[in-house]
């Protein structure tokens, strides 16, 4: 096969080449895709909260493509998105198919509105590059993160839905490599010089408030016994890996003060931060605008 | 029932597709290439991601079906499995040595992992990652991640020279 430029060669087969949501694209085909005995819808939403916290990361670290301090950063922070996107491919397809709607995970990530995003607000507050944050809060952010996605996912490993346990036993090996990136960087700046601990230390401060959220159960959690993890079970064993690496680090560990709930309800509800409108319209534009764009 | 059309079986085709990352390696080679069976020219094919995001299973897909046409078997179901989760571990040792003939590092070999706490890794762990160009075991890392997901960066002190590490996952 032979073309005339190098782009050419990434369009127009029978096969689409390139990207997620074109050709190829059925995530699950061939995994063991049984549906546990429980309710359906209750499954559907426990899919979608956790697809939605890996996507909307994802869409988070992809902003500081270009923007990062060093090239190398870059592309580790593009590295973990993609690692993230392709965890959230896997759980939005997972949460169409268990829905039975006819939703694909293209349909759940550009076609939802907001109060449909199931994901916590640690995952889309702004922590940098813009406003909100810097180099040093991303990592802040990365590591909690990253340390409770590690917590949940290691009991996921033996949840009755084989879909999830399948996901999260692959995820695991992934997200080991991302707290470790933001966990060296935590330590690199808060043993740094006086100014990258200043900035490390507001990194912190700044999602410590989003903690709270982690370890609070929503109801579909609860109900889905043997299928979905019970986030307050996971605090003792994140509460021991950030001390750890704050210890290290020489940082404080903040006060807790969570963050406000509007009449009770957080991320799991539907109910998001002001900048999560902005972040999905960048998202979902293009999809939006021109359907099933391709490129 | 193994049909050949011309010579060559379908599990003789799909194990000679090559990686679209690291075309050095076959999918077999890198060990992501689960099942292959066929009936009466039909052929389905099971593969397995390296990482959950790796933008290259598409084209993996894409590559088995065109070569398996291209072989003359009649049609192509490309399947996904996502358990047990690909390692490193699963690249054959002909897949190593190909790796460090094309200056590309090999991962070390991690054995069964254990299904306790992930360890957390304050420093890069230190392993001895031989330059493949010199073989000097004075290397260092330049960034964990690198121009892929599966590969990061170092550097060796005694030839001076970058070089690439699939890194063990
Ligand atoms: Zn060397």
């Amino acid at each position: 096969m032979s073309f005339d430029n190098a782009y050419e060669s990434l369009i127009d087969h029978e096969d689409t080449h390139w990207a997620f949501g074109t050709g190829f694209s059925e995530a699950l085909a061939g995994v063991d895709r049984e549906v546990p005995d429980v309710d359906r819808a209750d499954l559907a939403a426990y899919c979608l909260m956790l697809g939605d916290d890996a996507l909307i990361l994802s869409h988070r670290l992809a902003e500081w493509c270009s923007r990062a301090p060093e090239l190398e950063e870059d592309v580790a922070l593009a590295n973990i998105a993609l690692d993230l996107l392709g965890q959230s491919r896997l759980l939005l397809t997972r949460a169409g198919e268990v829905e039975g709607e006819g939703r694909d995970e293209d349909a759940l990530a550009f076609l939802r509105d907001e109060r449909d995003f199931r994901n916590v607000h640690l995952a889309e507050i702004e922590c940098g590059p813009f406003a909100g944050g810097d180099f040093a809060t991303t990592n802040a952010r990365l590591l909690v993160f990253s340390a409770w996605k590690i917590a949940q996912y290691s009991r996921l490993r033996s949840s009755a839905d084989p879909v999830l346990a399948a996901v999260a036993a692959k995820g695991l090996k992934e997200l080991a490599y991302h707290r470790d990136h933001a966990a060296q960087w935590v330590v690199r700046l808060g043993d740094g010089t006086d100014e990258s601990h200043r900035r490390m230390r507001a990194g912190l401060e700044r999602v410590w408030p989003f903690l709270d959220e982690l370890f609070t159960p929503h109801p579909v959690e609860l109900r889905l016994a043997g299928v979905a993890v019970d986030p307050a079970e996971l605090r003792s064993e994140v509460d021991g890996v950030l001390d750890a690496v704050l210890s290290a680090a020489g940082l404080e560990r903040p006060v807790d003060v969570p963050a406000a709930r509007v009449n009770g309800l957080a991320g799991r509800d539907g109910v998001h931060t002001e900048a999560f409108g902005y972040l999905l319209a960048e998202m979902q534009h293009l999809h939006r605008s021109l359907p099933g764009a391709k490129w | 029932m193994v049909t050949k059309t011309g010579t060559r079986t379908a599990l003789e085709v799909a194990a000679q597709v090559r990686d679209p990352e690291l075309p050095v390696l076959t999918l077999a080679d890198l060990g992501v290439l689960r099942d292959v069976t066929e009936e009466d020219g039909r052929v389905s094919v099971t593969i397995t991601p390296t990482y959950s995001g790796c933008p290259a299973l598409d084209e993996m897909g894409a590559d088995l079906r065109r070569s398996l046409l291209e072989a003359g078997f009649s049609s192509v179901d490309v399947r996904m499995s996502l358990s047990p989760a690909w390692t490193t571990d699963w690249i054959s040792e002909d897949g190593l040595r190909k790796l460090r003939e094309a200056g590309i590092a090999p991962p070390s070999r991690l054995g069964p992992r254990e299904a306790g706490p992930v360890p957390l890794n304050l420093v890069p762990p230190s392993r001895r990652v031989p330059c493949p160009r010199c073989g000097s075991f004075r290397t260092s890392e330049l960034s964990r991640f690198g121009s892929t997901v599966c590969k990061s960066l170092r550097r060796c002190a005694d030839c001076a020279e970058p070089f690439e590490h699939v890194k063990e996952i």
